[in-house]
């Protein structure tokens, strides 16, 4: 390549990732602005703002709320994801593959925006409007056929000789799962985990249509309320939850990236 | 294979499988059917027709076809997976990949960073983050714009679906660069030696080596891409489908219907319409990948 040719590709890419950098500026600046706006104001940094979230109790409790929804869901689906995929992957029953097929298609196809309407009637006849509990069930059914297909995946992986040879030793069939298998799994549940808490910890929508009181909503609600409410909106309080709900997918990234890099949620979040 | 049935039987099968399945029967494939069956109704939100509504036939999907506002919501959510994800995210997402590929050295890490980040942040939070920098008075754009002689402009309003294209544009471009980048580190790299040697340009490179190579790749992103930003929510928390409909997606106008006019018998009749196309992608997806899993 000439060096021209490299001088310009390489401005391009400053100017692409100037780009993607400069909104992400608000959320690193504003937080510890002392004049808060929808500018960029820097000032001398203060923790003000923070103070203030610890004293709005609506903001703690829609935090609470997320903690509730994405860790039930999360134990939820790899807790039945796995052993979902344990009996796919090590049995033979005419319509494995049919199920497999089916959980493709209708995992890509219903989206919640394509889905709002039915799982709202539907929450409503089983009387899980305005309950944790149904954005958990939501949640977890939307998220299952892909914990499944990735689960599936590690435990084809993981040879039989070892069941095998528990078997030889007087094991029950049973007993295979839990003793052998969902150990040897544990990096997979990791996956499955992070993708499964990321998405959901981040998801408005389901929340937002099937929760009625300020005391059940998630953060990412809260957060939409804020800015809509009206009357002149809180931006220090706004910017400073912002970043605080924001650090866990943050955190959890700049973990997972470290360990597997970046090519690691590659096809695997949407 | 005639042990594969050995460890378990078909007591445990069931008792391991069921839970799983009927979870996902339940809040998963029913809404998908029942979608059919309330689309033919005049279910309502609130009132009388929420607790026995009537059966209704075609008359929802034909108010439909006779709507302007759904024939609206359906040009701008083609206009919008056009703009944001063809144009936007693949080729966007293509060209970075290829840069990257040809560069090496650590400017990769910082531009996957600065993309990843904007992909990864939950979508209420990047969504005010635009409203910011889209900000008339304040924002960014408009300050680093000034010296350049534009004058202040009101982004989300003068321009909705501009600005919400551009905001998907960002917002997912990190999926189709690390799905190519990861596809073209799978070229053996004696190909791109022996046509450097030989005296390629890039571009040569580009169109007849690295292009055929991952051209099932790009077909799969685009399926993938395009099914996803036909279903994007996140536009409503920019400009809430505004002003006056202008940025108004097909799942706005779902939502708008269903639940700010109440009437969920003719949302599902939108819903239904969605659900078809997704079903179509969803298809083609199948078969791209059982296609690649042949060849």
């Amino acid at each position: 390549m000439s060096k021209a040719a490299r001088i310009v590709l390489v401005l391009f890419l400053a100017l692409v990732t100037i780009w993607f950098a400069l909104p992400l500026l608000w959320l690193i600046v504003t937080p510890f602005s002392k004049a808060p706006s929808l500018g960029i104001s820097l000032t001398a940094p203060t923790l003000h703002n923070f103070a203030e979230v610890m004293k709005a109790r609506s903001a703690l409790l829609a935090f609470k709320n997320s903690v509730i929804i994405s860790a039930g869901s999360v134990v939820l689906v790899v807790l039945l994801a796995s052993l979902a995929s344990y009996a796919l992957s090590r049995s033979n029953f005419a319509g494995k593959e049919l199920i497999i097929t089916m959980l493709l298609i209708f995992s890509s196809m219903v989206t919640g925006v394509a889905a709002m309407v039915p799982i709202y009637a539907l929450c409503q006849k089983l009387r899980l409007i305005d309950s944790l509990l149904g954005v958990v069930l939501v949640f977890s059914a939307g998220f299952l056929p892909t914990a499944i297909f990735i689960l599936k995946d590690f435990i084809d992986r993981v040879p039989r000789a070892y069941e095998e040879a528990a078997l030889v030793d007087g094991s029950k069939g049973t007993d295979l799962f839990g003793r052998i298998v969902f150990p040897l799994i544990g990096p997979g549940a990791a996956v499955v985990a992070v993708l499964c808490f990321v998405n959901i910890w981040s998801n408005f929508l389901v929340p937002f249509i099937l929760i009625r009181s300020n005391s059940k909503i998630p953060s990412s609600v809260a957060i939409y309320q804020f800015f809509t409410e009206v009357g002149i909106p809180r931006i220090g309080l706004i910017s400073a939850y912002s970043l605080l709900y924001a650090l866990p997918v943050l955190v959890v990234y700049f973990w997972v990236s470290r360990k597997y890099g970046f090519g690691f949620f590659g096809g695997l979040k949407g | 294979m005639p042990s594969s049935n050995s460890f378990l039987s078909r007591k445990t099968i069931l008792a391991f499988l069921g839970p799983a399945l009927i979870l996902v029967a339940v809040f998963l494939v029913f809404p998908a059917f029942w979608v059919l069956y309330l689309g033919l109704t005049d279910q309502a939100l609130t009132g009388v027709r929420a607790v026995s509504p009537s059966f209704v036939g075609m008359k929802n999907f034909n108010i439909a076809f006779h709507d302007d506002f759904f024939y609206n919501a359906l040009k701008i959510s083609f206009i919008f997976v056009i703009g944001s994800a063809w144009l936007g995210q693949a080729l966007l997402g293509l060209v970075l990949s290829v840069i990257l590929y040809e560069l090496k050295g650590p400017i990769k890490t910082v531009v996957s960073g600065a993309a990843v980040l904007a992909w990864i942040i939950p979508e209420v939070v990047v969504a005010y983050l635009w409203i910011a920098f889209l900000d008339k008075d304040f924002g960014l754009l408009n300050q680093i714009l000034a010296p350049l002689g534009v004058t202040r402009v009101n982004w989300l309003y003068a321009h909705p679906v501009l600005a919400i294209v551009f905001f998907n544009v960002w917002r997912g471009t990190a999926f189709s660069m690390l799905l190519f980048s990861s596809a073209l580190e799978t070229i053996p790299p004696s190909f791109i030696e022996s046509a450097r040697v030989m005296g390629a340009s890039m571009f040569q490179r580009f169109f007849q080596i690295v292009l055929p190579q991952i051209r099932a790749i790009l077909l799969t992103d685009l399926i993938l891409i395009t099914l996803w930003t036909f279903n994007v929510f996140t536009p409503f928390l920019l400009t809430g489908g505004g002003p006056s409909f202008r940025s108004e997606i097909l799942p706005i106008y779902i939502w708008r219907t269903s639940f700010k006019y109440f009437k969920l018998g003719y949302g599902s009749s939108v819903s239904t319409i969605l659900l078809v196309i997704n079903l179509g992608f969803a298809l083609l997806y199948l078969l791209a990948q059982r296609r690649k899993k042949h060849v």
